[in-house]
């Protein structure tokens, strides 16, 4: 019984984090309709941002964690107005190619800059903590915790504010959104810097029970779009089910079925799903 | 008729094609070294490959992120028959490319139900699924150790392929067959039906296409030119590993298309070579290539989206249409001499302007 509580507990860890990712694509996706392959790029920039601060200049974990948020926000409003925004009116494919450009170039940098050596986050939450008699580390409850504060915090800057709601405004009905006279380029590069900052966070919180490498990007992205897809693209609840739905199958399957076979789960839940719903799951009304 | 015009004409004739098909006969003599020769060969191997790629994504407009997947297949395909089954080189080649072709029917029925961003994800995840499997399954693939001692081709005899320029004419004849049948392809009613779903779903279905049987007819003719290039590539570098299904090939790939020119037929090979070569110039940038090939990716479909050849053949058009509106007597001419060339141009302008 310890043993499935525990998986209960990796599951969740797993996909709060997939949820937090799959969130800020998911958010690019509602407005922009790019689906951003750079984005996993932008996790592992966040990841090194907070690490480098980290390291080399000592500073705080959350600080660290606020700078690299800021930091990733701000490339990720770079790419938009640079790239995605001279690109808007391209067939859909370039869009695609074009994001795949600037992964390869922020990869290559990064390794380029500091090695492709595996690197260890530090954390100062290092406690293990006994809850019930169940053993359970500091910094898990922390990515939990974490990631469903930022949830929460983003539903209300969405649901409440004048600025959140043009967002929404944006992804359900652009051209309704345009008569009411809503800024196409405000939202824009607010949503960038959200779903940056979103990554850049999540890579914080994820990298210190995991390491920190220049390809560390590439599972989470493709394992995002599979939740994005699975949950709707562009809905938001549809990207927190989502990530808790392949956090679970992840860590129950990785655990009772095989440990090596445990990345391949996603994408065979993501091939059986599409080939008997190919709209995905929750995609109803969502566009 | 200016000098210019001349000389654009001339790319158009089939005398253009004797000349390069000539050059490159003549390349193994003027080479310096054999690496030169072997580098070459190698590219040929990567522009078949690349040619599969443009019949799915440049006349069909289905981005496939899964091609360098299908790659790694053939090759891995050949190299398990024929090192662990004891099958002679040419059967297995052949059966490496049926491998590529059932498994791009199986993957394109399943994909091909889903539309442009959802089919590339889709296809992402395959090429993500191929490569765990070729890393993971050690009885079938060896795991990561990869395969070696994979034999050359057979001559029977009479050459040695194990040697670097028989190998190279192989790959030349295998790549020159492929740009013919893909040039047949392009041509044909089934290329311009592969054009009119790029254009618009929509309206290909209102015409009568049926959709889902030419897209997974593009996709299996795709894999095959792939895994048929993998299946070469094993026979020439005779070592292979997970490595070749990771998604950086298809990416490599991408960027060739790119530079060619995608949905033209001389841009693969013409990418393919300029950026092989490129490549090999800049050596020391081995594995930092995509520093500049990133950037340049992006700069490419912002400024430049047709690449050389789709700019020249829409440069030249632009040149024909003027000529024609200053002389009805000289549009007669340039007209005859180049009407199937421009109009290709001319829709694949359409295209993208869609």
């Amino acid at each position: 019984m310890e043993l499935f509580f525990q998986q209960v507990l990796n599951g969740l860890t797993l996909g709060s984090i997939y949820g937090l990712v799959a969130l800020g694509l998911t958010l690019v996706y509602g407005i922009l309709h790019v689906p951003n392959f750079a984005h996993g790029a932008l996790y592992m920039v966040g990841a090194y941002v907070s690490y480098i601060t980290m390291v080399d200049f000592g500073v705080n974990y959350w600080v660290a964690m606020l700078l690299a948020a800021v930091a990733v926000a701000l490339l990720a409003v770079l790419c938009e107005r640079l790239v995605f925004n001279p690109l808007r009116h391209a067939p859909p494919i370039h869009d695609k190619i074009a994001a795949i450009g600037i992964m390869l170039f922020l990869e290559a940098l990064v390794q380029m800059q500091w090695g492709a050596e595996f690197r260890r986050m530090p954390t100062p939450y290092t406690d293990i903590l006994d809850i019930a008699g169940m053993t359970i580390p500091a910094q898990r409850v922390l990515i939990i915790a974490g990631a469903f504060s930022l949830m929460a915090v983003l539903h209300l800057f969405l649901k409440k504010t004048m600025t959140g709601s043009t967002i929404v405004a944006m992804a359900q009905n652009r051209e309704g959104a345009f008569l009411v006279g809503i800024d196409a380029n405000r939202v824009a590069m607010m949503t960038f810097a959200i779903s940056g900052a979103l990554a850049a966070v999540g890579a914080t919180l994820f990298a210190p029970i995991n390491l920190v490498y220049p390809a560390m990007g590439h599972l989470l992205i493709m394992k995002a779009f599979v939740i994005i897809i699975l949950g709707g693209m562009g809905s938001i609840p549809g990207a927190i089910v989502g990530g808790l739905i392949i956090g679970f199958a992840e860590a129950f399957g990785g655990f009772y079925i095989s440990t090596d076979y445990k990345d391949i789960i996603a994408f065979a839940l993501l091939v059986v799903i599409l080939s008997i719903k190919p709209t995905g799951l929750f995609s109803k009304g969502v566009h | 008729m200016s000098a210019l015009t001349k000389i654009s004409n001339f790319f158009m004739t089939p005398a253009m094609k004797i000349a390069m098909i000539v050059a490159a006969l003549l390349f193994p003599f003027v080479a310096g070294n054999e690496y030169q020769i072997y580098v070459m060969a190698l590219a040929f191997v990567w522009a078949i490959a690349v040619y599969g790629m443009n019949i799915i994504t440049g006349l069909c407009g289905q981005l496939n992120l899964a091609h360098g997947g299908f790659f790694a297949m053939g090759a891995y395909a050949l190299a398990i028959l024929t090192v662990d089954h004891g099958w002679a080189f040419w059967p297995a080649f052949i059966a490496a490319g049926a491998v590529g072709a059932i498994l791009g029917f199986l993957v394109g029925v399943i994909s091909l139900r889903l539309k442009e961003h959802y089919f590339a994800i889709f296809t992402l995840c395959v090429g993500f699924i191929i490569y765990l499997l070729l890393d993971k399954w050690e009885e079938l693939t060896h795991g990561a150790l990869g395969i070696i001692n994979i034999p050359a081709p057979s001559g029977f005899g009479l050459v040695d392929f194990t040697e670097t320029t028989p190998f190279y004419y192989l790959a030349l004849a295998f790549m020159v067959l492929s740009i013919w049948l893909a040039s047949r392809i392009a041509h044909s009613l089934l290329g311009r039906t592969f054009l009119a779903i790029r254009i618009s779903d929509d309206l290909a279905a209102s015409l009568g296409i049926n959709l889902m049987r030419n897209k997974v007819l593009a996709f299996v003719l795709s894999t095959t030119y792939a895994s048929v290039a993998g299946a070469l590539y094993a026979g020439m570098v005779r070592f292979i590993g997970p490595a070749e299904a990771e998604v950086t090939h298809t990416f490599d790939m991408i960027t060739y298309l790119l530079v060619g020119g995608i949905g033209t037929l001389m841009g693969p090979l013409l990418g393919t070579l300029v950026i092989t070569w490129l490549t090999q110039s800049l050596q020391f940038l081995e594995e930092y290539r995509m520093i500049v090939f990133g950037p340049m990716l992006v700069v490419l479909v912002i400024f430049f989206p047709k690449g050389v050849v789709g700019s020249f053949l829409s440069w030249r058009g632009r040149r024909l249409a003027a000529a024609h509106d200053a002389s009805q007597a000289k549009e007669k001419a340039a007209s005859n001499t180049s009407s199937s060339k421009s109009s290709a141009a001319s829709t694949q302008e359409a295209g993208n302007h869609a």
